[in-house]
């Protein structure tokens, strides 16, 4: 982020302004991703009348950064009207796709609207690696292919490369690719939970020892010895700091209308079918719960060493159960990255260790037990 | 100078108003400018149907205390400045363009 961008952000924060929105225009997919969080399904998107609107509320209250995506964004058929008409609001456009249905002609299209960057989802050079996770044979063919269409359009593209057991070992290639394609590349290790709270995706998620070693390839992080330094101790300032930009300066809306501080933090705030924009913005009880928050009020990160350096996302750790909570998503990448267990690890090791001696305890039992049945009590099975 | 000149904004950029100042990123190559007062003012009028002229008169000089010339000279400099980074259309004949759906904006 540039210096004036990270000057603008702060002056948003001050006045208070939604500098930055994501607006999913749809669930619908042409792929299957294996580690996806959405439900596919159409459960009523906003019609393209109830878009524009919803945009023209958005450009009044001061929305600049508007990031378009889905779901594919190219499954609506009313995608470069609705891109039209959110160009001529003056957007900062971000497209995300996975591109399978771009062409030329859309990628001149996208030239000629201004949009400033189109990231696209790519997670292997090996087609048959992307191709099982996507489940759709030829998808890496088409994306790659979409990426020279923009490309020679003179389009910024950022291919997006998230890690998972299943392609673990790929994201040099990746990045190899995204070289030799002139696309910037980003690397995101964390799979989420499902919006409806499923978590069984999250067995999907690479592990501690791919983490270890991504945090320790100095082509990635650069100087390793600073980037998995010990954390510092927490100071009078940090315990003052905000978690992140959702529902200060940057806010989330889902096809459907429901308005979240974020796209990964599931907290409906109100609808903008029933409500205003601005009114939701300014007004919602949620939204002033969530900007209330700053790292002292957290119950177990406030006492954590990595308190002040970690990445901790809100939104996740409202889908563990407590938007005060850790994420545990990110201690696990903050011990992978230091070696130094956070105040939650450490806690649901103790919790672990316990609840073992307890099965040990109450197997027999359960069992039906022959041991009962002679009157042992269970604690000296356990001994 | 003696041609009327007509500015337009160019359709290619993003801009908003945060707080006095026009927040604008040029298409090429994503870059940030902000826009102070007067070079936002002249930028909000620049529909590419009123000259150059006639904006200097009827918003430059009408709400600062400068002289006409003195503001046509600084005015046609800001508007060179703009084109050079994709932020203006400069053109000695009106430039036509897409309606915008734009309405005023409101502080949160």
């Amino acid at each position: 982020m540039s210096a004036l961008m990270q000057e603008m952000g702060d002056r948003a924060l001050r006045l208070g302004v939604p500098f930055s929105v994501q607006l999913d225009l749809t669930y619908r997919c042409n792929e299957q991703c294996v580690h996806c969080y959405l439900d596919h399904d159409d459960h009523g998107e906003m019609t393209t009348a109830e878009i524009k609107h919803l945009l023209k509320e958005m450009a009044e209250a001061g929305v600049f950064i508007l990031t378009l995506s889905g779901g594919e964004i190219f499954m609506r058929k009313d995608f470069f009207e609705i891109l039209e008409w959110a160009r001529a609001l003056t957007f900062c456009i971000k497209l995300k796709t996975n591109a399978v249905l771009i062409r030329e002609a859309q990628a001149a299209r996208l030239r000629d609207l201004g949009v400033e960057s189109i990231q696209v989802s790519i997670y292997s050079h090996r087609p048959e690696v992307h191709d099982a996770i996507t489940k759709v044979p030829g998808s890496l063919r088409r994306s790659i292919n979409a990426i020279r269409f923009l490309k020679s359009q003179g389009l910024k593209v950022i291919m997006a490369n998230v890690l998972m057991t299943e392609n673990m070992q790929d994201y040099h290639g990746v990045r190899a690719l995204a070289e030799e394609l002139g696309a910037d590349y980003t690397l995101d290790p964390t799979v989420t939970p499902k919006m409806d709270g499923d978590r069984s995706i999250l067995d999907l998620n690479a592990g501690e020892s791919a983490l270890r070693r991504l945090f320790r390839d100095e082509t990635f992080v650069g100087n390793v010895d600073e980037f998995c330094a010990p954390p510092p101790a927490p100071d009078e300032d940090s315990m003052e700091s905000l978690p992140c930009s959702a529902g200060h300066t940057a806010c989330y809306v889902s096809p459907y209308g429901e308005f979240y501080p974020c796209v990964q933090f599931p907290l409906s705030c109100g609808n903008v079918r029933q409500q205003r924009f601005i009114d939701i913005w300014r007004d919602s009880e949620q939204l002033k719960e969530v900007r209330s928050i700053r790292l002292r009020d957290l119950t177990s990160c406030s006492q954590c060493a990595h308190g002040s350096s970690c990445t901790r996302c809100p939104g996740l750790a409202f889908m563990e159960g407590n938007m005060r909570g850790p994420s545990t998503a990110d201690c696990e990448k903050s011990f992978a990255r230091t070696g130094v267990p956070s105040a939650n690890l450490l806690a649901s090791k103790e919790k672990i260790s316990a609840s073992r001696l307890v099965q040990i305890q109450i197997v027999p039992a359960i069992t039906g037990s022959r041991l009962s049945g002679i009157g042992m009590p269970a604690s000296a099975v356990a001994s | 100078m003696n041609k009327k000149i007509y500015v337009a904004r160019s359709p290619r950029i993003a801009a908003r108003m945060l707080g006095e100042e026009m927040l604008v990123m040029s298409g090429q190559g994503s870059t940030l400018f902000t826009l102070n007062p007067t070079a936002t003012i002249l930028w909000q009028a620049a529909d590419g149907a009123t000259s150059l002229d006639e904006i200097v008169e009827r918003r430059i000089c009408s709400e600062f205390e400068v002289k006409p010339e003195e503001a046509m000279r600084d005015a046609e400099a800001l508007a060179e400045d703009l084109a050079k980074h994709g932020i203006l259309l400069i053109s000695e004949q009106p430039i036509a363009g897409p309606d915008s759906p734009v309405q005023e904006q409101q502080q949160p």
